[in-house]
């Protein structure tokens, strides 16, 4: 009962709060906002009992990616002359296609997860208690290469970054 | 009910009340020594020896007219003040001051909670704090504060990396990220993690100077290129709470320091027999003397270095700290394997 409670005040929040996103009229508002968004979706890890993944969203998303997204929007300049947007009613079409799309996925999702339990993860219960040790267990055992790829894509991410930015080296 | 409300929320409002009278008087324990440094007294006229200069200032500050600038964005304005004092203020729920204490009967911890995560919440709730700074140069809408806040949003993202992967490799050693556990695990290993980690530490105490924006890392408040940094046009109550904010990181820094390296609470030498005399002082009085050890090493770097200059500072956090924060966990992981 109390976690349901808790549940939909969180995702009321976060629903609020991604709407603010979308429709503040300054830039630097829309990411305060999804700082704060991020805060809730962790709110909402730690209601569940996934402690690390809160906490590795607060340090990840709201400490770290979202300070470079304010960089880019005090450093570039917003300002432009209303002939310069295009006309917001242009891509309707598009926008209610790839929600539909978005939302019949996650239906699916949901469905399927209702029909067919997921599988209990006691069939690989990891050796260590606590949910970082059991984080770290199943990355380095049974999702090593799905991990190692990771890893590998954002090294080149990374390099690519640099050799985009710096022309001369 | 007494153990899930009452004593948690006394806890609260003892930490959060001695933490503010704490650094209230850092403030005086600063302007004293750096006085001393330069051989002059200091403040003298508040109180015997200046003692109760801390009240006066808070008065002050309280009743000082509070000015808003008209070109300035209302809203974010008055929020970046509390932003930086907020997380400086919650990462002391997961500092452990001291082990257990008996009062009235009861078993009481000298920590408000336990979490087994409590290093990453140190780590990312200081990452959070990295807001306040961000959006008061924004929201002052002038230019100097813009500079300074750039230029101390990209310190602390630069200094956020050496220091983090170098708190790895002390959580390597511990073998967790719970802060009471790691000051379990130098009692257990019968050293304290400076001895073992002594690189680490240096990186840590150097990381968490720039953290902190204190000299010689304080560029974002370089008074002669910058006015006064990112809170120029800041006055009153919301100046002091980012002059609050900042040294209530500094006891923050102290603490983690003292947790991690100085074995927290532990008295020295804790499983020598012959010293065994040691455990009577309080655990917390040694928390507290160790971590006022670490207060005064600040202030005297501060009294002591001039400011490096800002192309200096990234490159000592990229191309010095990095590297050697990671050639550390390395050889940390390497060690560690073949010992166990």
């Amino acid at each position: 009962m109390g976690e349901a409670i808790a549940f939909y005040i969180i995702a009321g929040f976060i629903l609020i709060f991604a709407v603010l996103v979308v429709t503040a009229k300054e830039a630097v508002h829309s990411v305060v906002f999804l700082v704060i968004d991020f805060l809730f979706v962790a709110a909402l890890y730690a209601s569940l009992g996934a402690e690390f993944l809160a906490i590795i969203q607060i340090l990840v998303y709201a400490g770290g990616i979202v300070v470079l997204y304010l960089f880019v929007v005090m450093l570039v300049n917003l300002k432009r002359p209303p002939e310069a947007y295009a006309d917001p009613h242009r891509r309707t079409t598009l926008g209610f296609a790839l929600s539909a799309a978005m939302l019949l996925e996650i239906g699916v999702i949901a469905s399927y997860g209702y029909v067919k339990p997921a599988p209990a993860l006691a069939a690989v219960a990891a050796p260590v208690t606590g949910n970082t040790e059991e984080v770290g267990w199943l990355l380095y055992t049974s999702y090593l290469i799905p991990f190692e790829i990771a890893s590998m894509l954002l090294l080149v991410a990374m390099i690519g970054a640099i050799v985009l930015a710096k022309r001369e080296l | 009910m007494v153990d899930t409300f009452v004593i948690p929320l006394l806890k609260i409002v003892i930490v959060l009340n001695a933490t503010l009278v704490g650094v209230t008087y850092m403030v005086l324990l600063e302007r004293k020594v750096i006085a001393w440094a330069q051989s002059r007294l200091g403040p003298m006229r508040v109180g015997p020896y200046g003692i109760l200069q801390p009240v006066a200032d808070a008065v002050k500050l309280m009743i000082k007219e509070d000015i808003t600038p008209v070109r300035a964005d209302k809203w974010l304005f008055t929020a970046a003040p509390i932003i930086s004092m907020v997380p400086a203020l919650i990462v002391y729920a997961v500092i452990p001051f001291g082990s257990e204490v008996s009062l009235f009967g009861r078993q009481v911890t000298l920590y408000i909670t336990d979490i087994n995560v409590g290093l990453l919440y140190v780590v990312s709730v200081a990452s959070v704090g990295v807001y306040g700074i961000i959006l008061a140069g924004y929201a002052s809408n002038s230019k100097y504060p813009l500079l300074a806040s750039l230029r101390a949003s990209a310190q602390l993202i630069s200094y956020e990396v050496a220091v983090t992967l170098t708190l790895v490799s002390v959580v390597v050693m511990a073998g967790s990220l719970s802060m009471v556990q790691i000051v379990n695990a130098q009692y257990n290993s019968h050293v304290w993690f400076v001895f073992a980690q002594p690189v680490a530490f240096v990186l840590v105490l150097i990381g968490g100077l720039a953290e902190t924006n204190r000299a010689p890392f304080d560029l974002p408040e370089a008074e002669q290129e910058l006015t006064g940094g990112f809170h120029t046009e800041y006055s009153g109550m919301r100046f002091a709470l980012f002059f609050l904010a900042e040294y209530a990181n500094m006891i923050v820094v102290s603490s983690v320091v003292t947790t991690l390296f100085l074995g927290g609470w532990l008295p020295p030498f804790p499983n020598v027999a012959a010293f065994g005399f040691l455990y009577y002082v309080p655990s917390w009085a040694w928390f507290l003397l160790k971590s006022f050890v670490f207060l005064y090493l600040f202030i005297w770097i501060r009294a002591t270095l001039p400011r490096y200059r800002y192309d200096q500072l990234m490159n000592l956090g990229w191309k010095v700290l990095i590297p050697i924060a990671i050639a550390n966990l390395v050889v940390t992981g390497i060690v560690r394997v073949l010992l166990l």
